[in-house]
């Protein structure tokens, strides 16, 4: 292994090396050790301060970077869409520049506009990590999956990946696609024709095997890891597609599972809505790592944050001494 | 008196592509001969030595966005005339899309009088099709007409309604004025802001198809048939539209169309989440752009038209999403051109009938290098290198994907009623 990576932002998957990503998952391993402690904070990076600029109504994805920086000692500066001045005309930039202005050590930005991520970061000194953009990307969701495949099935390589729902405007899809294909996974994507257009075959690094399947049993034959996607009601008004129809045909039941192999994982990026796109006796089955998932989303995140802004040379198993404060 | 001499001419109206002298007295030519002929008439003149240059029409950019009058932040009649000067251009039709909009004679006499004051390039503009643009009442057409309009559009937008279509196409063929549509089907376009591909799946940009541009050209074609009106297709961009023109010239309808100069250079390949890379419609696919340089060698393009789409860097440097569309294009419009003339896919005098005698078809008018015309000349080089830099231009805005683009190939006079408006030399950059 590489002695030293750096990372200068976080803004995608698709630019990332399979090695650079395979280190990553490796630094969020004590991390995740300390989810488990009973005190939980560290003073790694203590004095530093993370901007959270979430431009996009977000609670789990701001409450698990907000508590990845508090457990590192982090102080937080927190910018929401609904408090924000962008109502009263400022730009986006202008509004991340004020926020610069206060010194914040890193920039964590979820915006409702692809690229958004991307545009910051050519404009700012400090690191920026991408906490989902538009329809584009949402990277740190993909490495927390990665985690939790690689923690259950002791691998992320050559695994038969099932993808179900709305393809074409999910970030958490496009992410995952990118991450998984670097190790040489093969994707079957399965859910509404219009959701599902032919050129998601192409993502991914060339070569990669990704298959469009309209009907969910076919798409679960032999499925190792299957993630299924939120269904977000304003996509279903464009166009207009009756819920109980999508119910019918995509809703991932206990029957259909079945198709799947016995172990496959059943992930979800949450916000979960039972009955709709999971059936409960799925998401709260043996098979669902829904949970895990947000507690790797923890140990991601502390992972990313104190690569970029701690120094990211200390392993922060050396950081013994948790702060007290 | 102005003598132009030891330029290779070059006259798509004559098919003519020699040496030939031309002299100038006051706004038109007095004479066109071989090289030394005139030496003569022309005693006192004085002398432009264009050895190794080509001598052309005055070129003519049948679409373009002044901002003036309403949004003079981005450009005026001023810069951007002088833009269009350093582009080779003597004369230019802005688009009625301006504050208050150009729908009634008072602002299109504004307009000229302002031209008047400016670098010397004609201002030919073009008046909205309806009262606003909005799709609505039909704009006060006859009397734009009086005032000095050469066409009618309602650009940024269609058209809206196929029935106001048929209405203004059948007043407009009455007035012998052509009418120049933005086609696009609204409700397929929705939100789009780029072609829709792998590029923009890839992106998470949201894309439209070629048929959001097609689908209009469609309608468009069959209202001109049913009309008789003269019909011209701005910034067309993609090759089922481009298939639905050459079917329309087939039967010998009154359509024509232009093509821009990013649109036949640039594909949605090149997208990424840069802002000057945003325009309506949006570059096309990789096969869309390979057919819209054969559609200008085989003759179904009429014009290559800039689209020339000033915006201030405030306003471009936004989210992609948020950004307003459009480039500038004056000042390389004649280099990218050439630069699919040095690939070997179009002859340089048809790229050169594409900028002059093309566009002046389709707005009815002639456009040869002979004595007694007006003397607006373009003089250029096919082999100057040079290097496009934002920053030198004399455009307000600076939203051109081509900044830092090597070039071979530049304007070198800009020749409008017999005086030199632009002369190339003082340009940093050069080499």
């Amino acid at each position: 292994m590489p002695v030293s990576y750096h990372f200068g932002h976080m803004l995608g998957i698709e630019p990332l090396r399979a090695d650079e990503i395979t280190f990553l998952l490796d630094q969020a391993k004590p991390f995740q050790e300390i989810q488990r402690h009973p005190l939980k904070k560290l003073a790694t990076l203590r004095g530093k301060t993370v901007a959270l600029a979430f431009f996009e109504p977000s609670t789990r994805t701001r409450i698990s970077f907000a508590t990845a920086a508090a457990r590192l000692g982090a102080d937080q500066m927190n910018l929401q869409a609904e408090s924000s001045s962008l109502k009263k005309g400022e730009s986006l930039l202008d509004t991340v520049w004020t926020l610069d202005a206060m010194k914040p050590d890193c920039f964590v930005m979820r915006h409702s506009a692809s690229g958004a991520a991307d545009f910051i970061a050519r404009h700012l000194p400090v690191p920026v990590i991408n906490a989902g953009d538009g329809t584009h990307e949402h990277p740190t969701q993909a490495l927390l999956d990665a985690l939790t495949i690689r923690d259950r099935r002791g691998t992320i390589e050559g695994l038969n990946v099932t993808i179900l729902g709305d393809i074409l405007h999910s970030r958490v899809a496009r992410s995952n696609i990118h991450l998984l294909a670097k190790f040489g996974c093969r994707f079957t994507l399965s859910g509404p024709a219009m959701w599902l257009p032919r050129e998601l075959e192409c993502l991914g690094p060339a070569g990669t095997s990704i298959r469009r399947v309209s009907r969910i049993e076919e798409a679960l034959e032999g499925a190792e890891v299957i993630i299924t996607l939120r269904v977000q009601q304003e996509r279903l008004n464009e166009p207009a597609l009756p819920l109980d129809e999508y119910i019918l045909q995509y809703q991932l039941t206990p029957e259909r599972l079945r198709r799947a192999r016995p172990d496959a994982l059943v992930l979800h990026p949450g916000p979960m809505v039972r009955g709709l796109e999971i059936d409960p006796a799925v998401a709260d089955g043996p098979q669902s790592c829904v949970l895990e998932q947000v507690t790797n989303g923890l140990a991601v995140r502390m992972a990313l944050l104190f690569l970029l802004i701690g120094g990211g040379d200390a392993s922060p198993a050396k950081d013994s001494a948790h702060a007290a404060d | 008196m102005l003598l132009i001499k030891n330029g290779r001419l070059l006259d798509p109206a004559s098919g003519t592509d020699a040496p030939r002298d031309v002299l100038l007295d006051g706004e038109r030519i007095a004479a066109v001969a071989p090289p030394g002929q005139l030496a003569e008439r022309a005693s006192g003149a004085e002398i432009f030595d264009a050895v190794n240059l080509v001598v052309a029409p005055g070129f003519i950019d049948l679409h373009c966005h002044l901002r003036e009058p309403g949004a003079e932040s981005s450009e005026t009649i001023e810069t951007g005339t002088l833009a269009a000067a350093r582009g080779g251009f003597t004369a230019v039709c802005p688009m009625p899309n301006t504050r208050p909009v150009n729908d009634n004679a008072s602002v299109t006499r504004a307009i000229l009088e302002r031209a008047a004051e400016a670098s010397g390039v004609r201002l030919w503009p073009i008046g909205a099709a309806s009262a606003g643009s909005k799709g609505e009442a039909l704009a006060e057409i006859a009397a734009m007409k009086g005032a000095g309009i050469v066409a009618v559009s309602d650009d940024g937008r269609p058209i809206a309604t196929a029935k106001l279509l048929r209405q203004v196409m059948d007043y407009c063929r009455a007035l012998e004025l052509p009418v120049i549509d933005h086609c696009e089907d609204s409700s397929l376009f929705a939100g789009a802001v780029m072609r829709e591909g792998k590029q923009s799946v890839r992106l998470g940009l949201r894309g439209m198809p070629a048929a959001a541009e097609s689908l209009a050209v469609a309608r468009d074609v069959q209202i001109a048939e049913l009309t008789g009106c003269r019909l011209h297709i701005a910034h067309l961009s993609a090759r089922a539209s481009l298939d639905l023109v050459r079917a329309a010239k087939e039967k010998d309808l009154p359509v024509t169309c232009e093509v821009t100069p990013h649109h036949f250079t640039l594909t949605d390949e090149d997208v990424q989440y840069d802002t000057r890379y945003k325009m309506n419609p949006p570059l096309a696919s990789r096969e869309d752009r390979d057919a819209l340089i054969a559609g200008l060698a085989d003759g179904t393009v009429d014009a290559i038209a800039t689209d020339h789409a000033p915006h201030e860097p405030a306003l471009k440097d936004v989210e992609f999403d948020r950004a307003p569309f459009g480039v500038t294009g004056f000042e390389t419009a004649l280099a990218l051109g050439l630069e699919v003339v040095h690939a070997g896919k179009l002859s340089l005098l048809r790229m050169v009938e594409l900028l002059t005698l093309g566009p002046a078809r389709v707005l009815g008018m002639k456009r040869r290098i002979a004595e007694g015309e007006p003397a607006d000349l373009t003089v250029f080089s096919t082999e100057h290198a040079w290097t496009f830099r934002v920053e030198e231009s004399a455009s307000k805005s600076r939203n051109s994907p081509f900044d830092g683009r090597n070039f071979r190939g530049a304007p070198m006079a800009t020749i409008v009623a017999g005086r030199i408006v632009y002369r190339r030399g003082l340009v940093t950059g050069d080499s």
